[in-house]
């Protein structure tokens, strides 16, 4: 696997023009898959978003942390806080979160990084729960504890009433004068993570992004070679924390609340199956593994036994009931079951995630038709990558 | 001591090193002159590994100074504090990045020398290092691994990954360069290609301290040669007074022991 390409910047332009344009016309492709509309393609953007610079953690440097939704939870936190204080402008909210993410993550990753591996995942896990029951007990001044953070009609909002915005009953995050719900919340957001990938694309192709991949690779060799590893893993820590911790200010920007379950040990975990469903270590993979999820989880969970009983009912009745019995486990609240079983074979036969499958697939259709041709090709890219 | 003027870049003195009861390293004195090759021999667990983890921070010695320009090395340096004053290590392992190309491998440690130990560098692309690019691309050209530097350098034999680490260390122009058993479990032409290797490198007038089983990698190579036996000095020299010497065939051949 090369993770590290010497990409040409043509190339680069192309791909990241390319991505924009899917990322953009999302609610034309979501409607063609059931998926199209604003709560879903949101969730496609931010959960994106949240996998891409996890990636930058997980996938350049191999330090698998179970912590990464208490930056989330933070991240969402700090912006509703800065919609009830200050303004709904969705700009400082997001700012003040990749701040304060930041500064959080700075501190858990300064300790958790003491540790490598095993010692190293369960280290972010035990912080992750306790930033979560902390939310619910301790901080229950600032997060409002099993309630959750809501932004409220009289909040004091200084910078607003200073402008002279009035305050809505039921405030929403806006942009200068545009309320972020609906298509407009998730173009907000598909721009944040058009942004996101864009800066992740610049640490794949960077120096500071095949260091990080040498330590993944030798960590002895990095030491003796001269660099200090410390300082290198922890910048990966912080930058994939302030990407948890913007995907959590966008959460609360489509919908202006914050609830301690955002931090949940099950919500770290999905990031990591995200990453790994995709492909773990490639810059489209997390993305890819994020929408999978999103989708099975909001479209499997919504198909109910009479749902699966119109799409058979031209096959003789018996029939029918038969399928039906033996589909349903797999979809409605039973979606757990299609998540695991696909996770599995993904694992046993493409341990690269769906970005492997997608170049398997393309070598094969090259082999078909030419093997010379296929030969040429791979010559070509080579060229082209020198 | 000795009539001619010469630098002594690593020195070494008075070192003690035990682990529990077992005494590593006894008051080792050790002087490395500039330019010179020093071999240090030695069979098994004589301490000669030891010796070398004290020297690159790995290891700290329980007493006694290791100088290399002005510093002490036996206080508490990281390796990648010692690498940065000038010190690079070839294992005896080759220890190379696998899954980067042969081309990324050479690269990384001249960014570490341009660098430093630390920069947080994302906004440059890494083919605009052209500067960088070219420097190891001259290097592995030396080496004669040019034709192939986009290939996977997990891919190489043995005997090529350690021409490739050798070429990881020589692009950081070390002022010393430490070789644990270059040769160690390398096959007959792969050891001849190493020697023939590193005595180009000889030629340029690197300072070196070589550990190593093989005689004929030792005789072929050394300028002085320090005999380490149960953790002490027993016999320094030049390469013809140590092959008679008796002390080191007692050593080697264990006849005090019975």
């Amino acid at each position: 696997m090369k993770i590290i390409e010497l990409s040409t910047s043509k190339r680069d332009l192309l791909i990241l023009v390319v991505f924009s344009v899917i990322v953009l016309i999302a609610p034309l492709w979501g409607s063609l898959i059931g998926a199209g509309y604003p709560d879903l393609l949101q969730k496609f953007a931010i959960f994106g978003l949240f996998a891409v610079g996890y990636n930058i953690l997980f996938g350049l440097t191999g330090y698998l942390s179970f912590g990464h939704a208490a930056f989330l939870g933070v991240g969402s936190y700090v912006a509703v806080w800065s919609f009830k204080l200050f303004t709904m402008n969705a700009l400082p909210a997001i700012a003040f979160s990749i701040v304060f993410s930041g500064i959080f993550a700075l501190a858990i990753g300064f300790l958790c990084l003491r540790r490598t591996g095993i010692y190293f995942s369960i280290l972010t896990l035990a912080f992750a729960q306790m930033s979560y029951k902390l939310a619910y007990s301790v901080l229950t001044p600032i997060t409002n504890g099993e309630t959750g953070l809501f932004v409220l009609k009289d909040d004091p909002r200084v910078i607003d009433g200073a402008l002279g915005i009035a305050s809505a009953e039921n405030p929403l995050a806006s942009l200068f004068g545009i309320t972020l719900n609906g298509y407009e919340g998730f173009y907000f957001c598909a721009v944040v993570l058009i942004l996101g990938f864009w800066l992740s694309m610049k640490i794949f192709r960077s120096p500071f992004g095949m260091k990080l991949v040498a330590i993944k690779t030798n960590q002895t060799r990095m030491e003796y070679t001269g660099f200090n590893h410390r300082p290198y893993l922890l910048a990966a820590f912080v930058i994939s924390g302030m990407y948890a911790g913007l995907a959590g200010a966008l959460l609360a920007v489509v919908d202006p609340t914050a609830g301690a379950e955002r931090m949940v040990w099950t919500a770290s975990g999905e990031v990591v199956l995200m990453t790994i469903l995709g492909g773990l270590g490639t810059m489209f993979g997390p993305l890819i593994g994020a929408a999978t999820i999103k989708y099975m989880e909001n479209i499997f969970s919504g198909i109910n036994d009479t749902l699966l009983g119109t799409w058979f009912d031209f096959l003789p009745q018996a029939l029918t009931d038969l399928l039906v019995t033996i589909v349903s486990p797999f979809v409605g609240s039973g979606w757990h079951l299609t998540l695991g079983l696909t996770f599995m074979m993904i694992m046993i036969f493409l341990p690269g995630g769906m970005v492997e499958g997608a170049q398997k697939i393309k070598a094969k259709f090259f082999n078909k038709n030419n093997t010379t041709e296929k030969l040429e090709s791979e010559q070509l890219e080579k060229d082209g990558a020198a | 001591m000795s009539a001619e003027q010469s630098n002594i870049v690593l020195d070494i003195s008075g070192v003690n090193k035990s682990f529990g009861g077992l005494q590593a390293l006894s008051d080792i004195n050790l002087q490395i002159e500039e330019g010179k090759t020093h071999a240090i021999i030695g069979p098994n667990g004589a301490g000669k590994s030891t010796l070398l983890n004290t020297c690159i921070g790995l290891l700290q010695a329980d007493t006694g100074r290791i100088d290399f320009e002005g510093h002490d090395l036996t206080k508490g340096f990281m390796p990648h504090d010692i690498n940065q004053m000038g010190i690079s290590r070839v294992f005896q392992t080759p220890q190379i990045f696998p899954d980067l190309s042969i081309l990324q491998n050479v690269m990384i440690p001249a960014f570490a020398k341009r660098d430093g130990s630390f920069k947080l560098n994302i906004f440059k692309a890494l083919r605009d290092e052209k500067a960088i690019e070219e420097e190891a691309l001259h290097f592995l050209e030396d080496l004669g691994m040019a034709d192939q530097h986009h290939n996977h350098a997990g891919s190489l034999s043995r005997g090529n990954k350690r021409r490739l680490e050798l070429a990881m260390c020589l692009i950081q122009h070390p002022k010393l360069l430490l070789l644990d058993e270059p040769t160690a479990g390398m096959a007959r032409h792969d050891t001849n290609q190493t020697i023939e290797l590193l005595m180009k490198i000889k030629a340029r007038g690197m300072t070196k301290v070589i550990i190593e089983h093989d005689m004929h990698v030792v005789f072929s190579l050394a300028d002085k040669i320090s005999v380490l036996a149960q953790g002490a000095i027993i016999a320094e020299g030049h390469p013809d007074e140590i092959k008679g010497h008796p002390k080191v065939r007692e050593a080697y051949l264990g006849s005090a022991e019975v």
